[in-house]
């Protein structure tokens, strides 16, 4: 009915059935510790069955409801940070144009105009976010308020829309399909998190850094940056035209841009004295707290593939 | 029943997806919201959105129960507008500045917690600057002393000062928090009345997440 590739039909049916250990797990873990709460757990992967099941949906269903979907976190993304930030009450109106630059980018992508995707937001929105500004006329703090509107659209528009960008890049995995890269750069990106943070769980005992995060370790890392290392280099094949010699360098590459992308948003929460960027996803926080690794993940993997098989 | 149709079209193509897809909430003790009157929500004033924001908190089918206190002077000033206030809000008029006595002055008040109403009471009395809490009126003191099966919540909005402030006709999107804390201990004095409410605001404030370091 929805003709989806057999390659990605088995990798969805895998990230489904790690969701239903992870239930089960946890319904087993609850009866056996009845006097502990676990609400916080059950919320978080009661959360990961309405993200991964909305992500899928929009991948089957059409190209277009995918990049729509990423389109609309783009935007949920970008109003949490406007939210989280100190901005100027003159610069309301910037921010209105800021929430514009969305539709154009992902329209861009729509239409597979690969030039102006990726000159956009870099070259006319920068120059014409600070234009918009001084027409509004106040310069006192205009340097940081145009510093935070320009990293702001940098992290949550430019860089994520390079998700979407996959979806529209010639198939040359034709097992995979177009959601091929979207499904590996994703499941790969979530579970560099999850493996950093059990491997730190079992072995961390170093610090790696403790004034931004002081509970990641070099262990942490080091086995988040092998396993997912690892797993890349057996499923890019599968998902991906990389080749598995490929594959091991595209799990580098988003293991350690995962890492770094999680603890600069960590940074910006530290910088504001806050725990979570917002309460949309009950169990994991806010959308940045979901999606900083992604942020950093998705431009890096998108240019290394697009490099390297384009 | 026919009457109460225009406020629930509101919130269900209006408030609900302006509410949950422009702005979106953090919402922090959700438990402590009311949800049987008699009840008084007494929450801080910075956007007219902050009436809206707060109803839109309850299921649609506890809406009608759900009734702002809002100065007459002003909103049933313009015959539209009176319109919409009645029937899309549903709005308690309350006579501004007039010479009534305190009883007559908070008839209507008493009349809707009579019949296990959740008001919703902004007692600074005017929007003010956005971001900041104003001086608070000492009339939802004496309305407090007149009911003693009356709960008072407090709750705190911040944020919606950003999105639409006093005086913008532009909405732009930005998150903003809603916490509600729980009930105010019965008072016999206005100042310990007054001040318990203040402190529970700026104790409320703290666990916004759209209030920056400056703000601080």
């Amino acid at each position: 009915m929805f003709n989806i590739p057999l390659n990605s039909f088995y990798i969805i049916l895998v990230i489904f059935g790690m969701l239903a250990l992870g239930s089960v797990s946890r319904v087993f873990i609850s009866k056996k510790n009845p006097d502990k709460d676990f609400t916080e757990l059950r919320q978080r992967i009661q959360s990961w069955w309405w993200m991964i099941t909305i992500l899928v949906s929009c991948l089957i269903i059409s190209q277009t409801a995918a990049i729509i979907l990423f389109g609309f976190i783009s935007f949920l993304a970008l109003k949490e940070f406007f939210s989280i930030v100190p901005t100027r009450q003159a610069d309301r109106r910037v921010i209105f144009w800021a929430y514009l630059s969305i539709p154009v980018q992902y329209y861009w992508v729509s239409i597979e105009w690969y030039g102006m995707f990726i000159i956009f937001i870099p070259i006319f929105i920068f120059l014409f976010l600070p234009m918009r500004m001084v027409l509004i006329g106040e310069t006192k703090g205009f340097i940081h308020a145009s510093g935070i509107t320009h990293w702001a659209v940098m992290l949550t528009v430019f860089c994520l829309s390079h998700i979407a960008y996959l979806l529209v890049l010639p198939v040359k995995n034709i097992d995979a399909g177009s959601i091929g890269l979207v499904i590996f750069l994703i499941f790969m990106t979530q579970l560099n998190d999850v493996a950093q943070y059990i491997w730190g769980k079992c072995l961390g005992k170093h610090p790696i850094i403790p004034k931004v995060s002081p509970n990641k370790t070099r262990e942490g890392f080091l086995g988040g940056v092998i396993t997912i290392t690892l797993i890349s280099g057996i499923i890019a094949p599968f998902l991906t035209p990389l080749t598995m010699a490929y594959g091991f360098l595209a799990g580098l590459i988003i293991s350690v841009s995962g890492f770094v992308g999680d603890v600069v948003i960590s940074s910006v929460k530290r910088d504001l004295e806050i725990k979570d960027s917002g309460t949309l996803i009950p169990g994991h926080g806010g959308i940045l707290d979901r999606f900083d690794s992604l942020i950093f993940t998705a431009p890096l993997f998108f240019h290394y593939i697009y490099y390297v098989a384009y | 029943m026919m009457n109460k149709i225009p406020k629930l079209l509101f919130f269900i193509f209006f408030v609900k997806p302006v509410v949950f897809i422009i702005l979106g909430l953090n919402i922090r003790g959700r438990n402590n919201l009311p949800l049987t009157g008699p009840a008084i929500i007494v929450a801080n004033h910075n956007s007219h959105l902050d009436t809206i924001v707060i109803m839109s908190l309850y299921p649609l089918s506890k809406l009608h129960k759900i009734r702002p206190v809002a100065a007459a002077d002003y909103f049933l000033s313009h015959p539209l507008l009176k319109w919409f206030s009645l029937n899309c809000i549903d709005i308690v008029p309350i006579k501004r500045n007039s010479q009534l006595k305190k009883s007559d002055l908070f008839q209507e008040c008493h009349t809707a917690l009579n019949k296990d109403d959740v008001l919703i009471i902004f007692p600074e009395g005017t929007r003010g600057a956005p971001e900041e809490i104003g001086r608070i009126k000492h009339g939802i003191f004496h309305l407090a002393q007149e009911r003693n099966d009356t709960q008072i919540i407090p709750l705190v909005t911040h944020g919606l000062g950003k999105s639409l402030p006093r005086g913008e006709a532009l909405l732009v999107p930005f998150n903003c928090d809603v916490i509600i804390g729980t009930k105010l201990p019965p008072e016999t004095t206005r100042e310990t009345f007054i001040e318990n409410l203040s402190n529970a605001f700026n104790d409320l404030l703290k666990y916004c997440l759209t209030r920056n370091n400056a703000e601080r």
